[in-house]
């Protein structure tokens, strides 16, 4: 099968691919790594007019950490966060995440740009980036606004990414001491799309009393979900295995899974629930580490 | 409108004019006319048209012709020399990693850039390493062999047994 005709153009700066955009309003997509609009043009599912290929922009590709906060460049691939030092020995629940995100060759190609700005409640970092509650840089020929991650997911394929703007950095604000974190998700086989994930950031106060939580839900709900009223349940509490099991128990009558291959609704409520309890325990021994 | 992309393939230079819709798999089967690499599927689910681009594995299907432009590819026609077959494809003759074939250039492949990073991987590094490759055939045991066999002599060491075992 074969894409729809379409004309193309590979900038070698951001300001020519603005310009391009402008030029070409909603008629233009920006191809990143390809690999979830690609399949989607040649189901036809997509047909746009012009494509603007921003892989030969240099300077979009980083792993950093400065000024509080974490800073991955959007066109950095799954393939180089699985296999950086500074996320596997810092941020281990990227490393969690990255391998269970479809395949090698995929990962070679595909961005952690393209997987948020994509809007598909099925990828798997929209959940990590609400757990670790990130803010999304996106830039234009007017400059930069920073949109927080709660308010980046509008709907169905839909972000706060306007037509003439792309998505330039993702931030994370660096954890304080005692935080850990762990991603999960069930599949049916290897590189499948998630029945259910979660992802728990935890930091862990004076006397064990946990001081921050963030947990983001994978494929549960038509958008990323952030499951609120869990982390409310661990603010200010000792994490017993009581108060671990009711916020677990939270998430799942919280979440909105639909019925589809992977299971009928009441079958990912209850995954919810079970990835929702052990993300937290894994999560809790990484803070105690 | 179509435009004008030179790559490396093989080593040698090819300039050809595509359409920008033209995937990179139906570009070296059609218009190159290497058949080598293989289609399987409608879906990028199953690697069978995995090529090296830049060294790196990538699914054919899913990288448009004009993406490779001034790009260095490897098929599974450039992997034997005239010095004879490459490790990998000895590796998979020797061991009877393949029955139908279909997935095996794209195994081939893959397997490359696998022991170019890590020499000498495990075998459960093995199977999550060609976990985006599916062979219906083999059941994939001979295929692990196969790439353990090419590790082996590409690390310069004594080969393991090739004979049948039958469990
Ligand atoms: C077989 C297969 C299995 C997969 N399994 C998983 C999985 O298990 N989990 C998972 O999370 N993902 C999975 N994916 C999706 C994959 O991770 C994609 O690479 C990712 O969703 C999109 O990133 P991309 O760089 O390829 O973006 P593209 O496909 O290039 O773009 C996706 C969308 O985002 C837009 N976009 C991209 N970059 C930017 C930017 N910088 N600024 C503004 N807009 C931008 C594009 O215009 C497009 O609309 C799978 C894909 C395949 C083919
Ligand atoms: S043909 Fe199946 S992944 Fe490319
Ligand atoms: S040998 Fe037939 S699909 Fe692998």
């Amino acid at each position: 099968m074969i894409p729809a005709p379409f004309d193309y153009a590979a900038p070698k700066t951001l300001g020519e691919a603005f310009a391009l955009l402008e030029q070409h309003g909603d008629e233009a997509k920006i191809l990143a790594g390809g690999h979830s609009l690609l399949p989607m043009m040649k189901l036809r599912f997509a047909s746009p007019s012009f494509l603007v290929d921003i892989n030969n922009i240099p300077g979009l590709s980083y792993i950093r950490e400065s000024d509080g906060y974490l800073r991955i460049g959007a066109m950095t691939r799954e393939a180089e966060l699985e296999h950086s030092g500074l996320i596997s020995s810092k941020y281990p629940i990227f490393t969690d995440a990255s391998k269970l995100i479809a395949d090698p060759q995929v990962r070679n190609m595909g961005t952690i740009g393209g997987n948020l700005a994509h809007g598909d409640a099925a990828n798997d970092h929209p959940a990590v980036m609400l757990a670790m509650r990130a803010e999304v840089v996106v830039s234009s020929s007017e400059g930069q606004r920073v949109v927080p991650i709660d308010e980046f997911f509008f709907g169905f394929y839909m972000t706060a990414v306007q037509p003439n703007e792309i998505l330039t950095e993702i931030r994370i604000p660096i954890p304080p001491a005692h935080t850990g974190s762990a991603y999960h998700k069930l599949e049916r086989k290897v590189g499948d799309y998630a029945t259910a994930g979660v992802a728990v950031q935890l930091t862990l106060g004076r006397d064990g009393i946990c001081s921050h939580a963030g947990i983001g839900l994978t494929n549960l709900n038509p958008t990323p979900m952030r499951a609120s009223r869990s982390e409310e349940a661990l603010i200010g509490e000792k994490l017993t295995d009581a108060v671990i099991a009711r916020a677990a128990e939270m998430a799942a009558e919280d979440c909105n899974p639909s019925e589809d291959l992977r299971g009928d609704e009441e079958y990912k409520r209850a995954m919810a629930g079970v990835l929702t309890r052990r993300m937290i325990h894994r999560a809790l021994d990484r803070a105690k580490a | 409108m179509k435009k004008e992309i030179t790559v490396t393939i093989n080593g040698e230079t090819r300039t050809a004019t595509v359409e920008p819709r033209m995937l990179l798999a139906h570009f070296i089967r059609e218009q190159l006319r290497l058949t080598g690499t293989h289609i399987g599927c409608d879906t990028s689910n199953c690697g069978a048209c995995t090529i090296l681009v830049n060294g790196k594995s990538i699914k054919s299907c899913t990288m448009l012709a004009i993406q490779a432009d001034g790009k260095e590819i490897i098929t599974v026609e450039g992997l034997a020399t005239v010095d004879g077959l490459h490790p990998i494809q000895e590796g998979f003759h020797l061991n009877h990693g393949l029955h139908c074939g279909y997935c095996t250039p794209g195994m081939m492949l893959r397997a490359v850039e696998l022991l170019a990073g890590n020499p000498n991987p495990s075998e459960e590094e093995i199977r999550w390493g060609i976990s985006g490759n599916l062979c219906r055939c083999t059941g994939y045991n001979n295929i692990v062999k196969a790439i353990q066999y090419a590790g082996a002599k590409m690390r310069g060491e004594e080969l393991p047994s090739t004979e049948p075992q039958f469990v």
